[in-house]
């Protein structure tokens, strides 16, 4: 298994992500610098969490521009797999690899904190396998997270089973409503999405945080789960 | 030639700059304000291409960069 860490200008989560693969999984991960085109014959490419280009204009639009993602969006219509933390995430809604866009917090502040995610039912190389309604506790870490689709894509992604993690409390409630569970304000309590043939994954929350019991994996599910998913282990 | 791209949040999409700039003015007793919006305002200078052209690449890098469709639309004003 081949892993393609790819890194931006800005890009801050990169060595957790490598040490998870590379460290924790035993894949081949290694990184890739945004102006090569080349992915290296990976199985899984990871867009990881920073701040890409220090979130000029919007965050993660200019990252779209960079020569590697050309490569990523041929490497996913080719069904390759595509995985999108935080910035990531962001980076994958502005190349339209993934519906919607995360807008600012809807509490005005910067979320820095553990959060419970519970996994949906859904069909893609990162959860699935895993118990839906397993509830998962990892942290958060940013200001723009507030994920946002019209009322039409979401239904829609409801529909085909798009929506692959929601904020909840640590036994598994949802309630996008109430701001202390749903910590950002996202639309439908949305944490973590994937595209309608579940190759491209995107959430907002680090699981690779929480791989670990050193860094603060406290029982429950661990973060690592998802992605010893992602490489078959 | 030069043009100005105002770029704003679509109706309904939370604005939480509009919000903070509203709260701060109550706090000052500004408190006739609502619905306070902001925008960007990206100034871009065209050199080499006749207008036609210089105007619809304007709007083609608005559509790939400057604007975000989900949840913004923007305005293209040719200024002197």
């Amino acid at each position: 298994m081949r892993v393609a860490v790819v890194v931006f200008p800005g890009t801050n989560c990169d060595h957790d992500v490598l040490h998870v693969f590379g460290g924790l999984l035993k894949a081949e991960a290694f990184p890739v610098w945004h102006r090569d085109t080349d992915l290296q014959n990976a199985d899984l490419v990871v867009l990881p969490g920073g701040f890409s280009y220090g979130d000029y204009l919007r965050t993660g639009a200019l990252a779209k521009l960079s020569p590697v993602m050309q490569s990523v969006k041929d490497f996913a219509a080719q069904g390759g797999r595509v995985l999108g933390i935080c910035n990531g995430f962001q980076i994958l809604c502005e190349s339209g690899l993934l519906p919607g866009v995360l807008l600012e917090n809807v509490g005005r502040r910067f979320l820095s904190q553990f959060v419970s995610i519970k996994v949906e039912p859904s069909n893609n190389f990162f959860t699935s396998g895993i118990p839906a309604a397993k509830v998962i506790t990892c942290p958060i870490a940013h200001f723009q997270g507030n994920y946002y689709a019209d009322p039409a894509t979401l239904s829609d992604m409801e529909k085909n089973g798009q929506v692959v993690f929601r904020y909840s409390d640590a036994s598994g409630r949802v309630a996008a409503d109430d701001h202390s569970i749903n910590v950002n304000g996202s639309c439908n309590a949305i944490a973590g999405i994937c595209n309608k043939a579940g190759n491209v994954v995107g959430l907002m929350p680090h699981p690779e945080r929480a791989a670990e019991s050193l860094v603060g994996y406290v029982g429950g599910a661990s973060g690592l789960e998802p992605f010893k998913v992602a490489v078959g282990a | 030639m030069r043009y100005q791209v105002l770029v704003r949040l679509k109706t309904g999409v939370l604005d939480v700059q509009g919000k903070a700039i509203e709260t701060g003015l109550k706090d000052k007793k500004f408190e006739a304000f609502r619905n306070i919006r902001v925008g960007r305002v990206i100034e871009l200078e065209v050199e080499g291409l006749d207008k036609e052209k210089a105007k619809a690449q304007v709007d083609e890098v608005c559509k790939l960069l400057l604007a975000n469709p989900v949840i913004e639309q923007y305005e293209i004003r040719e200024v002197a």
